[in-house]
C-alpha cells in the first residue's frame, strides 16, 4: 500500500504536466524567440559543462581511484560535496570565489579585465561546479572496478602506459564514461539555483530553460508548462539512453 | 607477403636459457628462488596456493622487480638489483599466458592477438595480418571475429597462447593454463597445449598446482612452498620420492619423516611408530633423518590381527573415513602411523568397513621406500 502511494505521488505530477499541457498552442509557444534562445543556451551551456567535466573530471576520477596518498578520503569528500550542497549555496560560494570581489575573481578582473558572474561563461562555470561530481563519482567507480589485470596483461604485450590507458582502460570504462557524461549533462541542463545566483537572468546570455520556466510561470503559465514538457522530454530521453545501465541493474546491483 | 613467410620462424630473440637467482618481496611475503631453464625445456613450477608461484611469474614478466639477485635471459640482463637494471614488462621479450587468460573483453579474437604488434607500432592492417599467422598456427581462423565472451574455455586458452606468442617472446610463461577449464575439456586441451609448446624454441615455465598437469606437460619440476624451493627433479623422481607432505598428498603417497635407526632398514617415525624397509635396498646412513614413502595400494587392511608373520610391518589403527575414488575406495586410518589405504569396493563391503572400526594394517618391507629427506 505505501508503495502504491509512492508510485502515485511520483507519477501524478508528471501526468498532470502532460494532461494540462496546452497541446494546441504548443508550437506557437515553443517558436517564440525567447524560448528558442533559452533552449539553445541551455543545450550549449550544458554541453560545454559536460566537456569541461570530462577534460578535468576524468583525470580527477583516475587520481581518486588509483593514486595512493594521505587525505584522499578528504579530497573525495570535498570534490563530491557539490552533490549534496544546496545549489544556491554553491552559487553564493562561486560568487565569493570568482565574483568581481572574490578570492580569485578579483585578480581575474584586475589582471585580465575579465569577470565571470552574469556572463554565459559564468553559466557554464556554475553548471560545471554542480554537475562535474556526477561524472567524477561514476567514472571513479569504473576506474576502481575496472580490472587492473587487463592493464597488466597489456603491459606484458608491450603496451606503454599511454597505450594501456588509451586502448584498454578507456574502452573498459567506456559505458560508465557515457553514463557519467549523460548524468552530468542532464544535471547541468536542469541546473537552476547556482546558475541564477552566480550568472543571473539575462535573456539570451544567462537565461537557461529552468530559469525561463520559473519566470514564465508568473506571467505566462502556458509557456511554463510547454517549456517544462520540453525538459521532461529531454529527461525521458536521458533515461532511455541509460536504461541498460540503470533500469536493468536492479538484480545485478 | 604470404602468411607463411610471417610465421615466427627464427624469432627475433634467439633462444637463450633463463637464469634466475633472486629474492622477490610482495608485502610481507618473500620468495627466494634459484632456477635455470634451457631453451626448449619446460620447467614445471608446482606449489600450493600462496607458495609464491604468481610472485615468481610477476618477477619474470617484469610486473614486479627483484629485491635481490638477478634474472637473465640468454645474454640479456632483465633485472639486477645490484646494478639497478630493470627491463619493465612492456619491453621484456617475455610472453605470459595468464591463469584466467585476461583476454581483452572489448576486442575480438584477431585484435586480441594483434595487440602486441599494435603496441609495437604496426598499423592496424599490418598487425592484423601478423595476428592471422598465429591464428592459423593455432587453428583459430574460424573464431577470428568472435569476442572473448563467445569462446569456450579451451578456445580462450588457445587465443591467450596465440596472443602471448605474438609478442615473439624469448621466454614463455604459463600460469595454471588448464585450471580454468572443466575436467573434460582439460583432457583435450592438455594434449593440444603440449603439442603447441613443443614448437616453441625458447625456455618455457609452466606454473601449476595440478599434479597430472605437472607430470605430463613438463620436462623437469621445481616444487616451491612458502617462498622456498623444496624439491627439484624429473616428474617421475618427484612422484616416486616426494620431499614434502604437500607433494606426497598430490601424488597420493603416504609419507613419513623419521630417523633411520639401524642398518636393517628400520625407521623410527617422528610422529610415532616404526616402519622397516627391505635390508638389501640402498639406504641412507644410519642415524640420519629420512623420509619413508608407502603407496596406499601397498598397504593391506584386515579386521583381525594377521597371524602369519611375513610382512615386517604390522600396526593397529582406526578407520576415520572412506572415500570413493574412480575404481577403488580410499580409507583414511588413524594409527601409528596414520595411513591412506586403497581397497576395492568389494573388499570394503566384505569387511563391512565403517568409520570408528578397529583394523590392522600391514605393509611388505619391499613396498617401504626409505630415502634421504
Amino acid at each position: 500500500m505505501p508503495a502504491l502511494v509512492a508510485i502515485a505521488f511520483l507519477t501524478l505530477p508528471l501526468i498532470g504536466l502532460v494532461v494540462r499541457a496546452p497541446w494546441r498552442s504548443l508550437d506557437r509557444v515553443l517558436a517564440e524567440s525567447q524560448v528558442v534562445e533559452a533552449l539553445r543556451l541551455s543545450l550549449v551551456c550544458a554541453s560545454a559543462a559536460t566537456v569541461l567535466s570530462l577534460i578535468f573530471g576524468v583525470p580527477l576520477a583516475w587520481v581518486l581511484a588509483r593514486a595512493h596518498f594521505r587525505g584522499r578520503g578528504l579530497l573525495r569528500a570535498l570534490v563530491t560535496l557539490p552533490l549534496v550542497l544546496p545549489p544556491v549555496v554553491g552559487g553564493v560560494a562561486l560568487l565569493l570565489a570568482f565574483g568581481r570581489k572574490g578570492l580569485v575573481g578579483e585578480y581575474l578582473d584586475v589582471w585580465f579585465g575579465f569577470t565571470l558572474p552574469f556572463t554565459t561563461v559564468g553559466v557554464v562555470v556554475a553548471e560545471t561546479f554542480v554537475a562535474m561530481p556526477f561524472l567524477v563519482i561514476t567514472v571513479e567507480g569504473a576506474f576502481r572496478t575496472a580490472d587492473r589485470d587487463y592493464e597488466e596483461a597489456a603491459a606484458t604485450l608491450g603496451a606503454s602506459r599511454l597505450t594501456v590507458f588509451r586502448r584498454v582502460t578507456l574502452p573498459l570504462i567506456g559505458p560508465s564514461l557515457v553514463a557519467g557524461s549523460v548524468l552530468c549533462w542532464a544535471r547541468a541542463l536542469g541546473e537552476f539555483g547556482a546558475t541564477i545566483t552566480f550568472a543571473g537572468n539575462f535573456p539570451g546570455r544567462t537565461q537557461t530553460m529552468p530559469i525561463a520556466v520559473y519566470l514564465a510561470l508568473e506571467n505566462d503559465p502556458k509557456a511554463a508548462i510547454a517549456l517544462s514538457l520540453v525538459l521532461l522530454a529531454v529527461s525521458i530521453a536521458v533515461l532511455v539512453a541509460l536504461r541498460d545501465k540503470w533500469l536493468n541493474t536492479g538484480s545485478v546491483a | 607477403m604470404s602468411v607463411a613467410e610471417e610465421l615466427p620462424a627464427g624469432a627475433a630473440h634467439p633462444p637463450g636459457a633463463l637464469q634466475m637467482d633472486g629474492v622477490v618481496r610482495r608485502g610481507t611475503f618473500t620468495l627466494e628462488i634459484t632456477l635455470t631453464v634451457a631453451p626448449g625445456e619446460v620447467l614445471g613450477v608446482l606449489g600450493p596456493n600462496g607458495a609464491g608461484k604468481t610472485t615468481l611469474l610477476r618477477a619474470l614478466s617484469g610486473l614486479t622487480a627483484v629485491a635481490e639477485g638477478s634474472i637473465r635471459l640468454g645474454g640479456t640482463v632483465l633485472d639486477d638489483a645490484a646494478t639497478g637494471t630493470f627491463v619493465p614488462a612492456e619491453l621484456r621479450p617475455v610472453g605470459l599466458v595468464f591463469q584466467n587468460y585476461r583476454l581483452f573483453p572489448h576486442l575480438g579474437v584477431r585484435d586480441n592477438v594483434a595487440f602486441a604488434s599494435r603496441s609495437r607500432g604496426f598499423s592496424r592492417r599490418q598487425a592484423r595480418r601478423r595476428a592471422d599467422a598465429y591464428l592459423a598456427q593455432l587453428d583459430l581462423m574460424a573464431l577470428a571475429s568472435r569476442k572473448p565472451a563467445q569462446l569456450s574455455g579451451g578456445q580462450a586458452q588457445r587465443v591467450a597462447l596465440a596472443r602471448a606468442l605474438a609478442t615473439d617472446p624469448g621466454l614463455l610463461l604459463l600460469d595454471e593454463p588448464l585450471s580454468a577449464l572443466d575436467a573434460r575439456t582439460r583432457l583435450d586441451v592438455r594434449a593440444e597445449l603440449r603439442r603447441h609448446l613443443a614448437t616453441f624454441s625458447g625456455p618455457i615455465l609452466l606454473v601449476t598446482h595440478d599434479p597430472l598437469e605437472a607430470m605430463v606437460m613438463t620436462d623437469r619440476l621445481l616444487v616451491i612452498e612458502d617462498g622456498r624451493v623444496v624439491q627439484q627433479g624429473t616428474p617421475a623422481e618427484v612422484a616416486q620420492r616426494p620431499a614434502t607432505q604437500y607433494v606426497a598428498r598430490l601424488v597420493g603417497l603416504n609419507l613419513y619423516p623419521g630417523t633411520l635407526i639401524s642398518a636393517d632398514g628400520t625407521v623410527r617415525l617422528h610422529a610415532g611408530g616404526a616402519l622397516t624397509a627391505a635390508p638389501d635396498t640402498p639406504l641412507p646412513a644410519t642415524g640420519t633423518d629420512v623420509l619413508v614413502a608407502v603407496r596406499p595400494s601397498a598397504i593391506a587392511l584386515q579386521t583381525e590381527r594377521p597371524h602369519h608373520a611375513s610382512p615386517r610391518n604390522v600396526w593397529a589403527g582406526t578407520v576415520i573415513g572412506l572415500e570413493m575414488l574412480a575404481d577403488r575406495v580410499r580409507a583414511r586410518i588413524d594409527g601409528q602411523p596414520d595411513a591412506l589405504v586403497d581397497l576395492t569396493a568389494a573388499a570394503v563391503a566384505e569387511l563391512q568397513l565403517r568409520p570408528g572400526q578397529q583394523v590392522w594394517l600391514s605393509a611388505k618391507a619391499t613396498e617401504v621406500d626409505v630415502y634421504a629427506g
